[in-house]
């Protein structure tokens, strides 16, 4: 891969917990991030891989250091700002299914892209169809959320970060409730994005597989990074 | 067009609380249709008891004050003395100069309706031994009509007689009832000048105020005038009404400039009576504020109650890019509609209370039941409605923007 192009990247990114005692979760961690590149976060359990995530999500702003997406300070921006960047350029899949419960599947993949606006109602809906189809959820669109098993939930929630094709999608074990056919189609749906579509994919796993097939894998431990495994170059 | 997804929201968090939503909004319907009603309540009934007081007092009177001899002579220079003496009444006669050619000026006026003059005495009726103190007012009984209108009050007789005869009298009820007479008997009237007169009844009337049926009664201009020995051209008042009754205060200022007499409105007058509304009015609505403070409490306890068991919804909608505001925008919609719903079916329910009140027949003299409303009541019971429910919303709704989305997501 030439060419590289860095779409987001941390300096010095420290996080402390002050509560029950200061707790340095997250220690001096500087890395880069290319377009297109499908990134894994692996790491023992409490070794700071979610905290990392919520930090590169713009969701946490208590840190120390500076991140930046697509060449913009994202460090100290306003909290709406931050709101908008998400809904344009970031979709999340979360280590729990998080849906609206009281909605169909389908109102669930289409809220970010009705908040974004950029679409007709009509469009969107399509677009939705055509998200919950490459998961194979089509059948499902009309049930309400809360009605679907916790693996198709955690699918729709996929679904539902792909519809405003964000640059970057986070995931915070995005297979964690998943089978191994259901995980191997979602690994391979992540590697078209990246591959075909150019999208950035930052996934953290406690599967092996998962994370040796991806392009790169960052390893934490305690808060810092002690390796970078690159599959490329 | 498809609803905005802000209250595409909100109606979904609506239709799965609809009971509990529904209640809370009641709470707005029971403050706003206690508010619209006891309000035209209170309407109905001071402006009964308005026309009540109109039907004796004009809207504006002019007339000669009496004068008090002034208690102190300033000193010219300060060589002479300055004099001091008792003050005492100086009127000599109640009685206006040319009072018709003033009442001529008086009519110029745009806002001035009807002017009519009065020849008001003090006198005793007599029927054989009985004697019954009484008052008198010589009038133009066509004019006095127009301003009064007596005509709607009289229980037996007609206006008209009193019109062409110079000894007619129309007397009130309760003279009527104690001095035994009835219409085309005779009534012996003793003015304190001395005047006797012989006068026919003509009519009886009944205002329904009991010291007014006891004593007064209406006269023959003319007659009051021989009554007080005095000429043609003798009044003691002149009354005036006026369009809009309520603005008294300001046309008796502005009359008071071209005329050379006292001019007194009906609001000065009776300064204590307007104040005992107004306190009227304040209580009432104090009790109407408190009532909604309650359905506030209601809408704002649902909200709130809602808001912590969608913590996860809140973080979700966050994560995904909506804002702050846009949250805050999601759960004031839902206070708004709340409201709405509550205010409309409050305004509906206000207005058939009324409408069944007002349909109510007491009886003489009060008739149909006195309850008044306009617009204004409704738009003010309205917006009120509203402003609370949007206050009630917005403090649960500005806790719900600053949820943490992390903090929850990490649990
Ligand atoms: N809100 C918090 N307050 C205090 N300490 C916290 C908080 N959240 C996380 N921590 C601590 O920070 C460290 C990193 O937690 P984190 O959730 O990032 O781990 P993780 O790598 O995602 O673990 P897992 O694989 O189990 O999900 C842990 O030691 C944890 O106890
Ligand atoms: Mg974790």
């Amino acid at each position: 891969m030439n060419n590289k192009k860095i779409i987001l990247s941390t300096k010095n990114l420290t996080k402390y917990f002050h509560e029950p005692v200061k707790f340095k979760a997250l220690d001096s961690v500087s890395f880069e991030v290319y377009a297109g590149e499908f990134l894994t976060l692996v790491g023992k359990s409490g070794s700071g891989k979610s905290t990392l995530l919520y930090c590169l999500s713009t969701m946490d702003t208590t840190y120390e250091g500076e991140l930046f997406i697509d060449n913009q300070k994202v460090t100290n921006q306003k909290t709406d700002e931050l709101a908008q960047l998400r809904g344009t350029s970031i979709g999340f899949v979360f280590q729990f299914h998080y849906l609206l419960p009281e909605f169909s599947c389908l109102k669930n993949v289409m809220i970010p892209a009705l908040k974004l606006g950029k679409y007709s109602h009509e469009e969107i809906e399509a677009k939705a169809y055509q998200k919950l189809a490459l998961l194979g959820l089509q059948d499902q669109a009309l049930k309400p959320a809360s009605k679907l098993s916790g693996g198709q939930q955690q699918r729709v929630s996929i679904a539902r970060a792909l519809i405003n094709d964000p640059k970057i999608i986070m995931g915070d074990e995005p297979t964690g409730n998943l089978d191994s056919k259901n995980t191997e189609i979602v690994f391979n749906i992540f590697r078209e994005l990246s591959q075909d579509l150019g999208q950035t994919i930052i996934a953290v796993t406690h599967d092996n597989d998962f994370a040796k097939a991806s392009d790169r894998t960052i390893e934490l431990a305690d808060g810092q990074i002690i390796s970078h495994r690159k599959v490329y170059e | 067009m498809k609803a905005p997804v802000n209250v595409e929201i909100a109606l979904t968090h609506i239709f799965t609380r609809k009971k509990q939503m529904l209640i809370a909004a009641l709470g707005v319907t029971i403050g706003i249709a206690l508010y619209i009603f006891s309000n035209s309540l209170m309407k109905g009934f001071t402006k009964y008891s308005r026309n009540e007081m109109f039907k004796t007092m004009p809207h504006i009177k002019v007339f000669k004050e009496d004068e008090i001899s002034k208690p102190l002579l300033a000193s010219a220079n300060s060589q002479s003395l300055t004099v001091i003496r008792n003050p005492r009444m100086t009127t000599l006669s109640k009685s206006l100069v040319n009072p018709y050619a003033l009442i001529k000026t008086i009519q110029q006026e745009k806002y001035v309706r009807n002017v009519t003059a009065q020849v008001n005495i003090d006198f005793f009726y007599s029927n054989g031994k009985t004697q019954l103190k009484g008052m008198g007012s010589g009038v133009n009984i066509l004019e006095a009509d127009a301003m009064f209108s007596i005509q709607s009050t009289l229980l037996a007789g007609s206006l008209q007689d009193l019109a062409h005869n110079q000894n007619a009298i129309v007397i009130g009820k309760g003279i009527a009832e104690k001095m035994n007479v009835g219409i085309d008997d005779n009534i012996t009237v003793t003015s304190s000048r001395g005047v006797v007169k012989n006068m026919k009844i003509v009519g009886i009337f009944s205002t329904g105020n009991k010291s007014t049926d006891e004593q007064k009664a209406y006269l023959h201009t003319t007659a009051a005038q021989q009554l007080a020995k005095e000429s043609a051209n003798y009044a003691t008042d002149i009354y005036v009404s006026v369009h809009n009754p309520d603005s008294s205060l300001v046309y008796a200022a502005k009359l008071q400039q071209i005329m050379p007499y006292k001019v007194e409105d009906w609001q000065t007058t009776n300064a204590d009576i307007l104040a005992t509304d107004k306190i009227r009015m304040i209580m009432n609505n104090v009790v109407a504020l408190a009532m909604m403070m309650v359905a506030a409490f209601g809408i704002y306890n649902i909200l709130n109650m809602t808001i912590s068991q969608k913590l996860n919804d809140i973080a979700i909608l966050k994560a995904v890019g909506f804002s702050g505001k846009d949250i805050i925008k999601i759960f004031v919609t839902e206070a708004l509609i709340m409201g709405v719903v509550g205010t409309l079916i409050g305004l509906g329910i206000g207005a058939i209370l009324i409408e069944i009140l007002s349909r109510v027949y007491i009886g003489k003299p009060i008739g149909y039941f006195p309850i008044y409303y306009n617009l204004n009541t409704f738009l003010v019971g309205g917006s009120f409605g509203l402003l609370v429910s949007l206050g009630a919303g917005y403090l649960p709704a500005r806790k719900a923007a600053s949820v943490d989305p992390v903090e929850i997501f990490r649990k």
